[in-house]
């Protein structure tokens, strides 16, 4: 166990998974000679040349179209997306191409991608540096989205992802790159679709994932002043979903809040709660509660913009309520 | 420079590839019309010398890229008449099994990565199997088939260059059939030579009479030495034309009644390869060459309809590898959702709940 940076534990995967495969190669936006904006590339290009970890031009759909290319023939390429915002550039080869391919073709191909994708509100960046676009690849077939909430899940989900063989999103939170955790030193893999209890408590669950988990621990402190034990559940994969990690928590607490910091409106959240109405109506002693972003673009004045997401006394107020029947 | 013999032996293979593409083809019109073919389907007659002479100098494990009128490139790049005919049938022995058709046929055991329901979808591809033949450092090359209309988009630019910049064994061949879908490139574009675009990325552009199957022959030759000696990518622009509509059964009001057949009657590549043969192949030699290729297609046909129609579980499989394995969280998800479709079955001789509602 060290103890590292977020970024720090990406580079790590990247660099066990880059020695482990020779097929695994780098490109992406400002990532070798910069060693890109978060530090998360940094000293890989002197390992590694820079044949396998390759600067490129600002051309997303072009990455992203090589990347799956360049997965359908034997290689395991990582493409990293600069802001997650900018994957609306390379949609058609995000849901037409990488997500079809191995369906439509009648299982001859895979396609080994993996999309790194830094999202999130964070610093003032804008609307169209701050968004959290997973509820869409959650939405369309053939996508896996993993959404690391530490330093821990960024190494072991990275790893995850560069090793499927299907396309994944690895969403990377902005505002989690400088945060420090304990990391596994050897070779850490953390199965995609398993969820990981943070907490385990009796009165309410919070269901969450990504930047969220840190916020509903906190909201979990603070509800344990009030004599409220709640339950953390970090879903680490958003596609494929741990239903049974969420129908337990359902079924051990009765009552559950879902959290997340992407747009609320038919967002994960919609699909998890629904799940729950139809799979565990039996078990719930109230409604299911739902926060996530006002459905407003983020705004950029620093008061504006910590307006708009949940943060920890929201999810609290929202568990608190929640038990004491206060809806 | 190839013997004579040699050069006559290269026109028969390459009129009996662009013979059993315009057998198959009118074959696969004819079933459409009939009702045996679901979906959509574009034919390519009028342009099979393309797909004949670029396929002829390529390996089964260099790439293609198709586009929505692909039959002939795949065919040309070896896949079997049976399994594509099975395919565009529906059947479980198609080479999708039966989940892509004809606009989305691929036979990855001969490099063919899928015709594409986008138009320009296949760039990205072809830089990416380029990509990969020189990050694994094998001597492959990546063809992107294209037509005019997908110059225009946006993926065109970016990955030509992408291409160039990295030097990669890229060969962009541009099918100018003069129709971007239903509208002419004279009304899409500025330019009569749409390969100019390639010198905006530093890319050699070279243009061929897309009827000739020997002159694509040659300029492909060229540019796959090029591409495997570390070279780069080549643009090649072969000026042809679709004898057909866009789609089977389009109307074709965008344009003049008898072009098509104008353009055939003085272009068809096939006459031109048998004229231009000459004396080197007997009438009887040619007429052996169609005989060939209908009992092949027929074969096909008759492979296609003894074949079984898909099981209906098989819709909830294959969309993410290991999706067979019940372990597989994805796996017991879909069986979720499969189930949720099937409705309630009666419960015959339960006896506990009377006639029902």
């Amino acid at each position: 166990m060290a103890t590292m940076t977020f970024s720090e534990a990406t580079l790590a995967a990247m660099r066990e998974e880059m020695r482990r495969d020779p097929t695994v190669f780098l490109m992406g936006e400002d990532i070798a000679k910069q060693g890109g904006i978060f530090g998360q590339f940094k000293g890989l290009p002197q390992e590694f040349g820079f044949d396998r970890v390759r600067d490129t031009p600002i051309s997303e759909a072009a990455l992203v179209g090589a990347g799956v290319g360049a997965a359908l023939t034997g290689c395991r390429p990582v493409v990293d997306m600069h802001f997650a915002d900018f994957i609306t550039c390379a949609m058609d080869e995000v849901v037409n191409q990488a997500a079809k391919l191995r369906y439509m073709f009648g299982e001859q191909c895979r396609v080994p991608m993996t999309l790194r994708a830094p999202d999130g509100i964070t610093k003032s960046a804008g609307s169209q540096h701050s968004q959290a676009l997973e509820g869409w690849f959650v939405h369309t077939p053939g996508l896996e989205v993993v959404i690391p909430a530490d330093a821990e899940d960024a190494k072991g989900l990275l790893k995850a992802a560069i090793r499927s063989d299907n396309p994944t999103l690895y969403f990377e939170h902005k505002a989690l790159f400088p945060v420090k955790g304990a990391v596994p030193d050897d070779d850490f893999v953390i199965p995609l679709g398993k969820a990981k209890t943070m907490r385990d408590g009796r009165d309410v669950a919070i269901v969450t994932y990504g930047i969220t988990v840190g916020r509903a621990l906190e909201a979990a402190t603070m509800l344990e002043a009030d004599g409220i034990d709640a339950t953390v559940i970090n879903l680490r994969t958003v596609w494929p979903l741990d239903y049974d990690a969420i129908a337990d928590a359902a079924a051990r607490t009765h009552r559950v809040v879902v959290a997340h910091e992407a747009v609320k409106i038919g967002g994960v959240g919609a699909e998890i709660a629904s799940f729950i109405g139809e799979a565990c109506f039996d078990d719930l002693d109230g409604p299911v509660v739902r926060l996530g972003a006002a459905h407003v673009p983020v705004p950029f004045a620093p008061v504006l913009q910590e307006a708009v997401y949940p943060k920890a006394p929201a999810i609290a107020d929202a568990a608190r309520r929640l038990v004491r029947r206060e809806l | 420079m190839l013997s004579a013999p040699a050069r006559t032996e290269l026109g028969v293979a390459l009129l009996r590839t662009m013979i059993r593409i315009r057998v198959l083809e009118e074959g696969i019109e004819k079933h459409f019309l009939a009702g045996d073919i679901p979906g959509f389907a574009h034919l390519s007659i009028g342009q099979e010398a393309v797909a004949a002479g670029v396929c002829a100098n390529l390996r089964a494990d260099d790439a293609i890229a198709s586009t929505h009128r692909g039959h002939g490139h795949t065919l040309a790049k070896g896949t079997s008449m049976r399994a594509m005919v099975a395919e565009l049938f529906a059947r479980a022995t198609g080479v999708c099994r039966g989940k892509g058709g004809s606009m989305h046929i691929a036979d990855f055991s001969v490099g063919m990565l899928g015709a594409n329901g986008v138009v320009a979808g296949g760039f990205g591809l072809v830089a990416g199997a380029a990509l990969s033949a020189v990050q694994r450092k094998t001597d492959q090359v990546a063809v992107c088939f294209f037509g005019d209309g997908a110059t225009n988009r946006g993926p065109f630019h970016e990955n030509l260059n992408l291409c160039a910049i990295w030097n990669l064994p890229a060969i962009f061949v541009l099918e100018n059939n003069r129709y971007a879908s239903t509208t002419s490139t004279a009304e899409t574009m500025k330019i009569a030579d749409v390969s100019i675009r390639a010198a905006g990325y530093g890319i050699p552009a070279t243009i061929v009479d897309g009827f000739d199957a020997f002159a694509v022959y040659d300029a492909l030759a060229a540019a796959t030495a090029r591409a495997r000696s570390g070279g780069g990518p080549t643009f090649v622009e072969c000026k042809t034309f679709r004898a057909r509509g866009h789609y089977i059964g389009d109307p074709e009001r965008y344009r003049r009644k008898g072009e098509a057949d104008d353009v055939m009657q003085s272009d068809d590549p096939i006459v031109r390869m048998q004229a231009g043969l000459g004396d080197a192949l007997s009438p009887d030699a040619f007429e052996r060459l169609w005989n060939d290729a209908r009992d092949e297609f027929a074969d096909a046909v008759a492979f296609a309809r003894n074949s079984p129609a898909p099981e209906r579980d098989e819709a909830f499989f294959g969309v993410f590898s290991g999706d067979r394995d019940p372990a597989d969280p994805v796996h017991r998800i879909e069986a979720r959702e499969r189930d949720a479709l099937v409705p309630f079955a009666p419960q015959v001789g339960s006896g506990s709940q009377g006639s029902g509602h």
